[in-house]
């Protein structure tokens, strides 16, 4: 026996009496936990948005929004291919590559996929006026400024060629497809040859299958449409007022930065991320104070028994580090039930409720555990001291 | 002499009103003597005994044990110096509730630095001697009143000590359970042990070899029977 057990044997003692003080540190640790779990999901969700996006402006059919465009209906809006010749023509300075998409939800052998009709980058590219574009105006080719400055997650692969009965397929979508390299798929009545499974980008692109936009046009009998116009501008164009220019050009469209399509969310986190750093410290305040009051009432129920401590032999100090050892065991207690519960709870309400995929996050298992240890320190001090200070020969005379 | 004091003065004050519960008490024990300390009610008894164990202060006045001074040591000292040299039998028992009786036998000694596999061991050994050796799983609340104050009686000894201090320990106690916990504390005097016992009873008084008597906090009297 020594007193690490004596102090456990009171917890046990008495643990209705310090149910309160957990109850107040585990939901604070739950909420902080919950907060930062639900933030850090979101922002991954803005950095794979980023990442699925590829390009840093897109041109949507008006009235259309961004996530029109990912989830691919049916009836999601369009506009004329026709588009892409006029931009090219005006000869817009900044504009660095531009791909348009058409994208929609398919059954092939009953499997759901997203089909994602591209042209491959020589068909674009050699377009005349894009060339001349790029060879009269060398100081405005920013390959170089997109490549240094730019967010590393716009850059991804470019698709060289495509030809028209091929198709590419995500590594997810070949997955439930059934399908590898060299195989076939047939999409409304024609096989296509898979010629390549995409490597794993994280992006929903990974449950995607893309293939020629003239051919895709042509089997679902859709005509010349396409849903988007990725635009890869250089950033300083973009703040030239690309946009503006862009929205000159194709007055019945939607352009946005990327900024824009994800600044709202960027916002909330920010948001959040305040938001968190206030529940902490209310977390701390609110926790310390309940803390120090279930462990005041304790001290008061027990002034014999530290009486009797330091009858026996225990000394100021002693009896203060017995207090502390047991506020320790709390704020252990309190850090472990609060991060569960507040992982458990946003990880439960997951997609469903907050539209968001969330992550667990271990790290801050130690630091719930670190910080509600710190608040129950803190919280007891005062209680603590002045237990250490109870004269003990009142208790010593009552009967 | 194991203890002696000089000029001990302990003074209460609260709402202005002023209580010397001991007055200029001078007062030695010598080694292994069994001192009994009687007086009327609000004599200073109790306050005396807390004074000898440095759980209050005195107003003024030396408390001296041996070679230490104990009205010069700093609190973890003197927490240090009763949990070695002292136990207590107190008239409530001061048992610790949520522990066994072998626990709380053993608590001084885990107040102690050494935390020993031996200590349940040695209470044990002390259970034994004072007769309870099949209660030292027991919480206080489940043995007799007679029973604790016994186990309170071993956990005084803990810690071998030079004195055992007892506040009527029998004042809670039927005459017959009484007789019994007298009749252990004298065996432990017969032993060497050196016991200052507070009482109201004069049948327990007569015990002691030496006696004390305190009014108003002030000793009137010191008697040494001829054995
Ligand atoms: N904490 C205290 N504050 C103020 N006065 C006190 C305090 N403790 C004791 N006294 C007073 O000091 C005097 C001596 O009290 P003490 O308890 O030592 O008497 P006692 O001889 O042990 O009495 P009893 O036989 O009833 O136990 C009494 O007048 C009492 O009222
Ligand atoms: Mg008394």
């Amino acid at each position: 026996m020594n007193l690490v057990s004596v102090a456990w044997k009171e917890i046990c003692h008495r643990r209705s009496s310090l149910v309160s003080g957990l109850i107040a540190i585990t939901l604070g640790i739950a909420v902080i936990v919950g907060i930062r779990t639900v933030t850090k999901a979101s922002e991954h969700a803005v950095a794979v948005k980023l990442d699925s996006l590829g390009a840093n402006v897109l041109v949507l059919p008006q009235g259309a929004t961004v996530d029109d465009y990912h989830t691919a209906d049916i009836d999601a809006p369009t506009f004329p291919e026709e588009y892409v010749e006029r931009m090219i023509s005006s000869a817009l300075l900044g504009v660095e590559n531009i791909s348009p998409k058409l994208t929609r939800r398919i059954k092939i052998d009953d499997t759901k996929v997203v089909l994602t009709g591209i042209l491959p980058d020589n068909e674009v590219a050699s377009k005349p006026t894009w060339q001349i574009e790029g060879n009269i105006t060398p100081e405005h080719n920013c390959a170089g400024d997109i490549g240094q400055n730019a967010d590393p997650r716009l850059k991804r692969e470019v698709i060289e060629t495509l030809c028209e009965d091929e198709c590419l397929v995500g590594v997810d979508a070949a997955t439930r497809l059934g399908v590898q390299a060299g195989g076939t798929l047939e999409v409304e009545g024609t096989k296509l040859s898979v010629s390549k499974i995409l490597p794993a980008t994280g992006t929903v692109d990974d449950d995607r299958v893309f293939m020629h936009l003239h051919v895709m046009q042509e089997l679902l009998g859709i005509g010349s449409q396409v849903s988007a116009i990725e635009v890869m501008g250089c950033c300083s164009a973009i703040s030239d007022g690309l946009l503006s220019k862009l929205r000159n050009v194709l007055p019945d469209t939607r352009v946005t930065g990327i900024a824009q399509i994800v600044s709202t969310q960027i916002e909330t986190n920010r948001m959040m991320d305040r938001i968190s750093w206030g529940v902490l410290l209310l977390v701390l305040l609110i926790g310390g104070l309940s803390i120090g009051n279930t462990m005041w009432a304790n001290v008061n129920r027990r002034r014999r028994e530290i009486g009797v401590l330091r009858m026996l032999g225990a000394s100021r100090s002693r009896i203060i580090g017995m207090l502390m050892l047991k506020a320790v065991v709390l704020g252990v207690a309190g850090g472990f039930f609060g991060y569960v519960l507040g992982t458990v709870f946003v990880v439960g309400m997951g997609p469903g409720t907050l539209g968001l995929n969330v992550g667990v996050l271990p790290g801050w298992f130690l630091i719930s555990l670190g910080l509600a240890t710190a608040v129950a320190l803190i919280g007891s001090l005062l209680p603590a001291y002045l237990a250490s200070q109870f004269d003990p020969s009142t208790n010593m005379q009552e009967l | 002499m194991l203890l002696t004091t000089e000029n001990l003065c302990k003074r209460y004050e609260r709402n202005e009103v002023a209580v010397d519960a001991l007055l200029n008490v001078a007062i030695g024990i010598p080694e292994g003597a069994f001192v009994t300390v009687t007086g009327p009610s609000g004599s200073g008894k109790t306050t005396l005994l807390l004074t000898l164990a440095g759980l209050l202060t005195p107003t003024a006045g030396r408390i001296q044990f041996r070679d230490t001074e104990l009205t010069a040591l700093t609190d973890a000292k003197l927490a240090a110096f009763r949990r070695d040299h002292m136990g207590f039998v107190m008239q409530n028992f001061s048992l610790v509730p949520y522990l066994s009786a072998r626990e709380n036998v053993a608590l001084p000694i885990a107040l102690g630095r050494k935390v020993g596999k031996d200590q349940l061991q040695r209470a044990d050994q002390l259970l034994d001697r004072v007769g309870l050796a099949d209660r030292a799983a027991h919480l206080p609340r489940e043995l007799s009143a007679g029973q604790q104050q016994r186990v309170a009686i071993a956990r005084s000894l803990a810690n071998e000590p030079d004195l055992v201090l007892a506040d009527e320990p029998t004042g809670n106690l039927d005459p017959r359970l009484a007789r019994d916990i007298l009749d252990l504390l004298e065996a432990l005097n017969g032993d060497g042990m050196t016991i200052l016992m507070v009482t109201h009873s004069p049948e327990a008084a007569a015990r002691g070899t030496q006696r004390v008597h305190l009014e108003r906090g002030q000793i009137v009297e010191v008697a040494q029977p001829t054995a």
